[in-house]
């Protein structure tokens, strides 16, 4: 019994019937993430100890005939974004070093409920923000297919602990493509559910209106398992859904025979790549071949999902950004590196505040106060932080609200209605994750513009509030994964598992394992 | 325009009111005032990360009942906003508020003066919304660089903020109409409106319409006072401030918008207003919706429910007492200030007694007076309505007069006996008519100059006798007294 090697619906199979123990079961990731972190740097924090003895835990409650929970001894990763009360949860940021919750977020309460072993934190752009994984302050993740490309962002941790067989199941949030794009970059299988299928209370916020939180995993079907722990409603996220949650794993195997899936004929313009055009393609035949027909959408609005997006999250983080002060918790910084205190005069503490306060002033700050403000900020963020919070900030202002935040809701508006209309002819939604493979890490970092393109095809599905999986559809010829993506109408998830399992059982793209992070593995 | 002064002052008014919730607006955190800083505090209202707020829907019960006795439109649709800025005691870098949809807006809250001292003034209400506290600072301001404290215990505290139309036109007024709006909001069980705990705060905004010699209206900048904590600080703030903008004028003719708008604070020992050092981020929040909070809609059952919970605001009681109890608009006016369980207690004892003049008569010359000797309040007040009721009862039937009557009240008051003991124990039986005519009879014999006096016309010299009546007997009845030595002396040869 090689655990590493059995998708999470066997896995928990195998945990059920006695075949492996979750003791055994962990142990087999934590050892594969011993030998294979450090080239891939998925984690930000692992917690073997810990899990080992969660994993014990389960095991003693199995064999004494206790109950235990759904998803009992299966190992899952958690992207950094989320609070655990008994791990540091930082967004990858220097803000937040060491930073540890007094709260667990609802998936996490309501993962642990089911018995699930977490294994550790995953790394991430910091607060989520990036399509490469290049802004995490604890270095990028490399993408185990090519440990010299990006696995993509901003879940990129996630995505490559899965590619990379550390942990069967990650869970990721995706505010413009953050689960999909790096599943797709990874080979791997990720969806993102409707705004407001999962509670997003313990989620750090980057974009409220935005973010929703997904499985990300080998398979369609494994998706589905997890979906069944983390998706319903909170009381305590007032944007969560009331609607009951399907038996998701009761509805995959079924014939896609009537299903109509659209097909938006700019998502095959100029700038997609051409061995990704040709693996979606393909992928299209493989839906038909199942029964599906496919029809031309229209998206009129898609082509202004970019600004859009770039207007409305840097909003949103702007403010949800702004408690990070250095006040109640996370980086402060209060003079100078070497700076005031050193130039402070031997004395109490009196002669010493007047001294800094004195510093402050001639460095141009108008009190203690504001100078703590702005070293913690500039200091604890990175520049892509800083870039949005900037960003979102102006386009707040009097005097711009109106040509830039109204307007955006408003195309925003627009751009939902587009999806509601085209899902008033078709089922689905299909086409690219991304329009090129893995990029070389460091190949987009000094073009910010070009890095926020990454994000073209999944915008849409975050704006409109719908839901979106991605899952790999074949290879280019140097052996980089390329992603599918199917959108569906809100809360049509058993449709979007239904048709990426059907496609899962009709291929096996989805069972290629990276040579690079394989250690001689074929 | 008074004849004293060549201006009108024109005050609007700004009032902040901690809703009386059990929670806090957004968490399930506890409102109760004075505990240790920082105990009623979760990741919500400390602003963690991950953390999201949710409505008390119990705090927009209160809102919108508030607002309905306003009589404000109450909107179908309300949503939240967020106001943006940095302070320390504002852990989430905003502050959860209503921007361009307030639940509420376009009301009125009017304020008569029973003794005339101004014209009764119908005040606009712009609009009502709701919004969520910030926690406190505590500054070390002795030495200026010494630590601050903050504590969020009050962070996320529902708060009502009623913004007033420049309607008001003096500082008397301004205190009036606070006065009867705190009335109103104590009445509707909506807030307790303790200054001291913070649970209703006012900021004024006020400048000077002058008319100028051209029959133009010169108006001086607009200045908003802060840090008034009372009502009469209110109205000293803005004498002060009315006094200084009239030097102002005269000094610099400076007119309104060619300012900025200042703030200014009110230095209460000082008795000065004090310029406030502009905050630059001030002039821009950056409002924009709140995306962790849904909006909320508004049904006419909604505001049925809230219009039911209203009870009878202190403008309809007093036009019932009036009309119910033919008490004066002065005397309904004293009663109904004294607040809802003062006025059960009024109804209770004039029902028993079957008269409103008389029971009020005890409730503002005794009861109050008693009250307010021992600091103590009508609920817990010794004797109860129908106890009361007995004694004006006896005292109308002429048992013991009045003065006595009180004594006895004041005699219950101090050892909580019951009544019948207490006029047991002071000796005081009902006196009989015939004991009361023979008195009368002595009374006369010793007296033959008021007998002659009255004899004469002059009626009121037979007040000397009631004084020695009592000094004999000093539990008969005065007026008894009184009518038969009028009876007897006219009776005479």
């Amino acid at each position: 019994m090689q655990p590493l090697e059995l998708s999470a619906v066997d896995l928990v199979a195998a945990l059920r019937q006695g075949d492996v123990t979750a003791v055994q079961c962990a142990t087999a990731f934590l050892d594969r993430i011993e030998a294979t972190n450090p080239a891939i740097n998925a984690f930000l924090h692992v917690d073997r100890e810990a899990a080992l003895s969660r994993a014990a835990d389960i095991d003693a409650r199995r064999r004494a005939g206790k109950p235990v929970g759904p998803l009992a001894g299966l190992p899952v990763a958690l992207k950094d974004v989320l609070c655990t009360a008994d791990m540091p949860t930082t967004c990858a940021s220097k803000m937040l070093a060491g930073y540890r919750p007094p709260y667990d977020a609802d998936v996490v309460a309501r993962l642990r409920r089911a018995d699930a072993v977490f294994v550790g934190k995953t790394n991430m752009d910091e607060f989520a923000m990036g399509g490469s994984n290049e802004n995490s302050a604890f270095g990028p993740v490399h993408n185990p297919w090519d440990h010299s490309r990006a696995p993509g962002g901003s879940s990129g941790g996630s995505a490559a602990c899965v590619a990379a067989d550390m942990a069967p199941v990650a869970i990721g949030s995706d505010t413009g493509g953050s689960i999909r794009q790096p599943a797709g970059l990874c080979g791997i299988t990720g969806l993102k559910p409707t705004y407001g299928r999962v509670s997003r209370r313990g989620l750090i916020a980057f974009a409220s209106s935005l973010d929703q939180i997904g499985p990300m995993a080998r398979s369609a079907a494994d998706c589905a398992l997890v979906m069944e722990t983390i998706a319903g409603h909170d009381p305590g996220d007032s944007t969560s859904l009331t609607t009951e949650v399907p038996r998701y794993t009761d509805l995959l195997d079924k014939p896609l025979t009537g299903v109509r899936i659209g097909r938006v004929p700019e998502h095959f313009a100029a700038g997609l790549d051409p061995e990704v055009a040709k693996g979606v393609e393909e992928a299209f035949a493989v839906l038909k071949a199942a029964g599906a027909t496919v029809h031309d959408v229209r998206l009129p609005h898609a082509k202004y999902g970019i600004p859009t997006y770039y207007l409305i999250a840097p909003c949103e983080a702007s403010s949800n950004l702004a408690r990070y002060d250095g006040a109640h918790y996370g980086h402060r910084e209060t003079a100078p590196a070497g700076g005031h205190r050193e130039t402070a005069p031997a004395g109490g503490h009196r002669e010493t505040a007047l001294a800094a306060r004195a510093a402050g002033a001639a460095a141009g700050f108008e009190s203690p106060l504001v100078e703590m403000y702005c070293r913690s900020r500039a200091e604890g963020f990175g520049p892509e932080v800083k870039r949005r919070i900037m960003l979102g900030t102006y386009a707040l202002s009097a005097g711009y609200y109106d040509a830039y935040y109204a307007k955006a809701l408003r195309v925003r508006r627009l751009i939902r209605q587009d999806y509601l209309d085209a899902f008033q002819t078709v089922d689905l939604i299909g086409g690219p994750v991304s329009a090129t493979p893995a990029f070389k890490l460091g190949e987009k970092t000094d073009d910010p513009l070009a890095m926020y393109l990454v994000d073209l095809y999944t915008v849409g599905t975050n704006l409109a509030g719908v839901g979106g999986i991605s899952f790999p559809c074949g290879f280019t010829k140097s052996g980089l994964p390329i992603g599918f993506q199917l959108q569906a109408p809100p809360l049509a998830e058993p449709l979007l598992l239904q048709a990426a399992d059907r496609f899962q059982r009709l291929t096996d793209w989805h069972r290629r394992r990276p040579k690079a992070a394989g250690e001689g593995r074929a | 325009m008074s004849d004293a002064t060549p201006f009108v002052t024109v005050i609007g008014l700004e009032v902040h009111v901690q809703l009386l919730t059990r929670t806090k607006l957004f968490c399930g955190c506890s409102t109760k005032f004075g505990a240790a800083p920082n105990t009623q505090v979760c990741p919500t209202c400390l602003g963690l990360p991950g953390s999201l707020p949710v409505m008390n829907r119990r705090a927009f019960e209160l809102a919108v009942r508030a607002a309905l006795a306003l009589d404000c439109t109450i909107a179908p649709f309300t949503k939240w906003d967020r106001k943006n800025y940095f302070y320390p005691d504002l852990p989430k870098g905003y502050q959860i508020s209503q921007f361009d949809l307030p639940f509420s807006s376009d009301g009125h809250l009017e304020v008569v003066d029973p003794k005339g001292a101004f014209a009764p003034r119908n005040v606009g209400i712009i609009r009502v919304h709701l919004e969520e506290d910030a926690g406190k600072s505590m500054h070390d301001e002795a030495a200026g660089t010494g630590d601050s404290r903050i504590d969020l215990n009050r962070a996320g505290t529902p708060l009502c903020e009623i913004v007033t139309q420049p309607d008001l036109r003096s500082p008397q007024e301004a205190r009036a109409w606070l006065n009867e709006l705190k009335l109103l909001l104590v009445y509707l069980g909506v807030s307790d409106c303790n200054m001291q705990e913070g649970s209703l705060r006012v900021d004024a905004n006020v400048n000077l319409h002058i008319p100028q010699p051209d029959g133009r209206i010169a108006k001086t900048p607009i200045v908003e006072i802060k840090n008034m904590n009372s009502f009469r600080s209110v109205e000293r703030a803005l004498t002060y401030e009315a006094a200084r903008q009239w030097e102002e004028w005269r000094e610099t003719k400076a007119e309104m918008g060619k300012t900025p708008k200042q703030t200014r604070g009110w230095d209460d020992p000082a008795g000065v207003t004090r310029a406030q050092r502009h905050k630059e981020e001030s002039s821009d929040y950056r409002y924009f919706p709140e995306p962790d909070l849904v909006p909320v809609t508004v049904s006419e059952q909604d505001v049925a429910a809230a219009r039911a919970a209203m009870g009878t605001p202190p403008t309809e009681l007093r036009r019932d007492l009036e009309t119910t109890w033919k008490i004066s608009a002065y005397d309904a006016d004293v009663l109904v200030n004294q607040g809802r369980e003062l006025v059960d207690y009024f109804e209770e004892v004039a029902t028993k007694v079957g008269e409103g003049k008389v029971a009020s008569n005890w409730l503002q010359q005794d009861v109050l007076r008693i009250l307010k000797e021992t600091g103590g309040s009508i609920t817990d007040f010794r004797v109860r309505p129908a106890v009361l009721a007995d004694l004006i009862g006896r005292v109308t039937r002429g048992d013991f007069d009045t003065s006595r009557g009180r004594e006895i009240l004041a005699q219950m008051v101090a050892d909580g006996r019951p009544l019948d003991e207490v006029v047991a124990g002071m000796g005081i039986a009902a006196v009989s008519d015939d004991d009361v005519i023979s008195l009368c009879r002595e009374l006369l014999a010793d007296n033959p100059k008021i007998v002659a006096d009255v004899k004469g016309g002059k009626e009121q010299a037979a007040a000397g006798l009631i004084g020695q009546a009592k000094k004999k007997n000093p539990n008969v009845n005065p007026g008894k007294v009184r009518a038969i030595c009028l009876d007897l002396i006219r009776a005479m040869p």
